[in-house]
């Protein structure tokens, strides 16, 4: 991150920074960390920043808490290079990648409309993680395109 | 059985096969006993899939607790499957289970302790119908190197998808011929590219027909098709009747998992290919066998003779 870019947005004291994130995908992020600000964080996103690697990335900060490993994980559905960094009292103390997890549960529908998690029943959404896509683990519908839509 | 819940075709290695169709061919010399109540909870109607399943738990000497039909159930209440499961499992010390949706025997298995048995989720598995199938072929072509043909409905067809599954445990030649609006689901397709089957797409018969040792015959349903005459051409041509059969190696073994509508003309019905009624007769044994193995690993029901 250069020093302009990080001017957009001021730096955080204590808490996540998820940066890498494809172009306008930081709402999405959110949304799978299930942050929509009614948890009282201090939320603070860039979107479409000039990026070398990705020509155009989003930042996401969140202040006052910490995101576990397993947490951001998910993210790597629609970020898959995205980095995590930890930061306490102004400095960075760990900087991570999203590492792809093997299930994800409670996060994505099921673009079958005729799956039993898309219906009443008290159960929650889960899906294994394929090489390249995902894959319900009730009706076994295997999500390839446009995850992101389906958060 | 090494299984608590029979869910999909896909659970299911040769090993588990074999011990199924094994049990389910001395049944007939030696019935074990099971003295166990059995749960029909049918969400859809069904005839022989339901009977051959009441008629196996009463050959073991046990007996069937039924929902009836959802129409005078509490599932016109509102209840859920998952309440309703946990309901009748005190009822019973097995379920059966039919319902509309795609993964609801897997759903409805994490409710319950007792063994639960995926008897179609809609679109998703039937794999006791595949049981039977393959225990047909097994005793009229054997299950070695073996060349199947599965024609109609691929898309929606269940007893299709656990059937292909199944298959990839025997190393089978597997075609499937279908028009393209119906061919075999991406999942389906997924999965059997990742048991490495050997697979051919088809969208006519006749130039793989002289190959098949099985030919897998499935209804395609006029609901499938936005318009009846387009509905009409299309089924017209996945029809087989003793023209079309001509072409067929003599020992071919005709099969279709019934009801069937027109898909196989009633002249085939006398001739020694046609197996579908001797295949429906073997949801009995079949079913059996596999209730006796389910209930014997969950440790009650009663002793096996």
């Amino acid at each position: 991150m250069s020093d302009e870019q990080e001017l957009r947005v001021s730096k955080i004291r204590d808490g996540t920074v998820i940066d890498h994130v494809p172009g306008g995908q930081a709402l999405k992020v959110l949304s799978i960390l299930g942050i929509d600000g009614s948890g009282g964080e201090t939320v603070s996103v860039a979107m479409n920043v000039p990026s070398d690697e990705l020509g155009r990335k989003d930042i996401v900060k969140v202040e006052g808490r910490e995101l576990s490993q397993a947490e951001v994980d998910v993210v790597s559905l629609i970020a898959p290079a995205a980095t995590i960094n930890i930061v306490r009292e102004y400095d960075v103390v760990e900087k991570n990648r999203v590492v792809r997890p093997d299930r994800v549960t409670g996060v994505l529908t099921c673009p079958n409309a005729n799956c039993i998690t898309a219906g009443s029943e008290p159960v929650e959404s889960a899906f294994d993680v394929l090489e390249d896509g995902v894959r319900c683990a009730y009706c076994d519908t295997i999500l390839r395109e446009g995850i992101a839509e389906h958060i | 059985m090494r299984h608590d819940h029979l869910i999909s075709a896909k659970q299911l290695s040769r090993d588990d096969i074999e011990t199924v169709l094994d049990r389910a061919a001395a049944i007939a010399d030696d019935p074990p006993t099971r003295e166990a109540v059995l749960g029909l909870l049918f969400f859809e109607p069904s005839t022989r899939t339901k009977m051959s399943f009441d008629a196996s738990m009463k050959r073991l000497g046990g007996s069937t607790v039924d929902m009836g039909s959802v129409e005078t159930s509490s599932v016109k209440k509102g209840e859920t499957l998952a309440d309703t499961v946990r309901v009748v499992e005190g009822y019973a010390d097995a379920l059966v289970l039919r319902h509309p949706s795609e993964g609801a025997a897997k759903m409805a298995s994490e409710f319950v302790d007792v063994p639960l048995i995926n008897a179609g989720d809609g679109a998703g598995q039937h794999p006791t119908q595949t049981l039977l199938d393959l225990y047909t072929i097994r005793e009229n072509a054997g299950l070695d190197d073996l060349t199947v043909g599965i024609m109609g409905d691929l898309k929606y067809g269940r007893t299709v998808h656990s059937l292909a599954d199944a298959l990839t445990n025997f190393a089978a030649r597997q075609h499937f011929i279908s028009p393209e609006s119906l061919r075999l689901p991406r999942s389906v397709r997924y999965d059997l590219h990742e048991a490495g089957a050997q697979v051919r797409e088809h969208e006519d018969l006749e130039a793989i027909l002289p190959d098949l040792d099985v030919l897998y015959v499935t209804r395609i349903q006029r609901e499938r098709f936005p318009d009846e005459n387009e509905y009409r051409e299309v089924a017209g041509q996945y029809r087989i009747d003793g023209d079309t059969l001509a072409a067929a190696p003599d020992d071919l073994v005709v099969m279709h998992p019934l009801p069937r509508v027109d898909e196989i003309a009633p002249g085939v019905d006398a001739t020694d290919r046609a197996k579908y009624f001797e295949q429906a007769h073997n949801g009995v044994p079949v079913r059996m066998a596999l209730l006796d193995l389910l209930l014997e690993n969950a440790g009650d029901g009663g002793e096996s003779a």
